[in-house]
């Protein structure tokens, strides 16, 4: 007896859980992090009974998960190319799709004991030994990054000091940590870091940073998610996230 | 088909399993005979990488060699060596995550030894050292040898703690693990599938050996 008294307390404590009405589930880019987490107290505000759920990760793996089944109602990604492929996949609603902020690449170095690099060319010198990107498979910064370096035909002198990163926070913290003398990540992720790391420069010959916004097609909340999608091209959204750096779309 | 993975799996978790089996049999030694005040506390340190989330082995390992760290600090300074994005990293991140498998068979295998063909090798004038090498060691092996092929599988699929040390760098420090983590986070599940059948198969193999071991005792 005393087992099944148990399990029917546990499963009396989980059906809160289960029966949680309006919830809306996001995947976003991991650059979006504490933008968005910042927006969601204003949305749930505005839609009372709604909540939003956030799951973060690199625009590709998030793209995979949503292949896989995953149960997501909005994706936004940090690059058109990785929301392109979503489309090919008929995983997204294409009417719902909007650009909704932009973004820069740049060059970071730790603020402590770096390098001293102040030109790409200078990425090639032996005091870098590590230089932190995306993976370019999964993770659109590592993209950009590579469209830059291929540019300067770098990228294959510099191939061998790669680290390659699962998302652009983890690019991020291997440069803040001091473990890589240099990375490529947002405008937004380097003004995160604050004093930890430096701008070195915002290097050119990449297609624009632009992130889009969609509905999933698998979605039962729909509504929601379209709600969600206008929010964030509201002025008050905007207003927060032009503070963590974000251009207009 | 790119075997470096696999290959270095095998390196990082057969050297992994050297520093275990080494600091396994002295610490198991030690706790399986020896009572001192806060040895039961020492032992559940040993003890904790089995249940610590493999994040929490990294990040310490992070914070005692990363480059901020004295150690770390030291190393590049005089050494310039970082272990930080070498496999090294992940061999002593597979290590610590393996060592309280064997600690703890070594610890059971000792305990287990009978006490009184000890004390009969002594009175034949047989030095202690040489009483634990001919007598002890003998009569625990088996068990010692079946915790160690327990850390060896449990090396070889470690990955959290050597991805955050050791970074997931093609032909340098990617693992086997890791590779299918990649596989399956760019959508190469053909790879992936691929991948997740070699690792099984070589973990059941060495299960099974294991398993032969633990009832030889």
């Amino acid at each position: 007896m005393r087992p099944f008294r148990l399990l029917s307390l546990v499963i009396a404590l989980a059906l809160p859980l289960a029966v949680s009405a309006q919830q809306v589930t996001v995947s976003a880019a991991a650059s979006l992090t504490d933008a968005f987490k910042e927006l969601a107290p204003k949305f749930e505000a505005s839609k009372p009974g709604a909540t939003l759920r956030f799951n973060f990760a690199a625009s590709g793996a998030l793209l995979q998960q949503i292949s896989q089944g995953a149960p997501v109602d909005v994706f936004a990604s940090a690059d058109q190319e990785t929301m392109d492929r979503a489309v090919q996949q008929k995983l997204i609603d294409t009417d719902s799709r909007r650009n909704f902020v932009t973004n820069s690449l740049v060059l970071i170095e730790p603020a402590q004991g770096g390098a001293g690099v102040k030109t790409l060319q200078d990425l090639t010198g032996t005091a870098v030994k590590r230089i932190a990107v995306g993976k370019t498979a999964t993770v659109p910064v590592g993209r950009y990054t590579k469209q830059v370096l291929d540019g300067a035909r770098l990228w294959e002198p510099l191939e061998p000091k790669f680290v390659q990163a699962d998302s652009v926070r983890q690019v991020l913290d291997y440069v803040s940590r001091g473990e890589a003398e240099a990375g490529f990540v947002y405008r937004t992720d380097a003004a995160i870091a604050g004093d930890k790391v430096r701008i070195v420069l915002t290097p050119s010959g990449h297609t624009p940073v632009s992130y889009p916004v969609a509905t999933v097609a698998d979605s039962k909340q729909k509504a929601l998610g379209q709600d969600f999608i206008a929010f964030l091209n509201s002025d008050a959204a905007q207003q927060v996230l032009a503070r963590y750096g974000f251009g207009k779309p | 088909m790119d075997w470096f993975p696999l290959v270095l799996s095998l390196k990082v978790a057969a050297l992994a399993t050297v520093l275990a089996l080494i600091a396994g049999v002295a610490l198991g030694w030690i706790f399986a005979r020896k009572r001192f005040p806060g040895s039961s506390v020492l032992e559940a340190a040993c003890m904790l990488p089995l249940v610590l989330p493999p994040t929490v082995i990294g990040y310490a390992i992070l914070v005692a060699a990363g480059r901020r760290s004295p150690l770390g600090a030291w190393l590049r300074e005089h050494l310039d060596y970082t272990i930080i994005f070498s496999w090294h990293g992940a061999v002593v991140a597979s290590a610590v995550v393996a060592l309280p498998l064997v600690l703890k068979s070594a610890s059971a295998a000792f305990a287990n030894v009978d006490r009184s063909l000890e004390a009969a090798a002594s009175t034949l004038r047989q030095s202690p050292l040489s009483v634990f090498l001919r007598v002890t060691l003998p009569l625990a092996w088996p068990g010692i040898l079946a915790g160690t092929l327990l850390a060896f599988a449990r090396a070889m699929g470690e990955f959290g703690a050597s991805l955050m040390v050791a970074g997931s760098i093609p032909k340098q420090t990617q693992t086997l693990s890791m590779a299918i983590y990649d596989a399956v986070q760019a959508g190469h599940d053909d790879m992936a599938l691929l991948l997740v059948s070699i690792t099984s198969l070589l973990s059941i193999t060495v299960l099974v050996l294991s398993n032969r071991f633990f009832s030889l005792r």
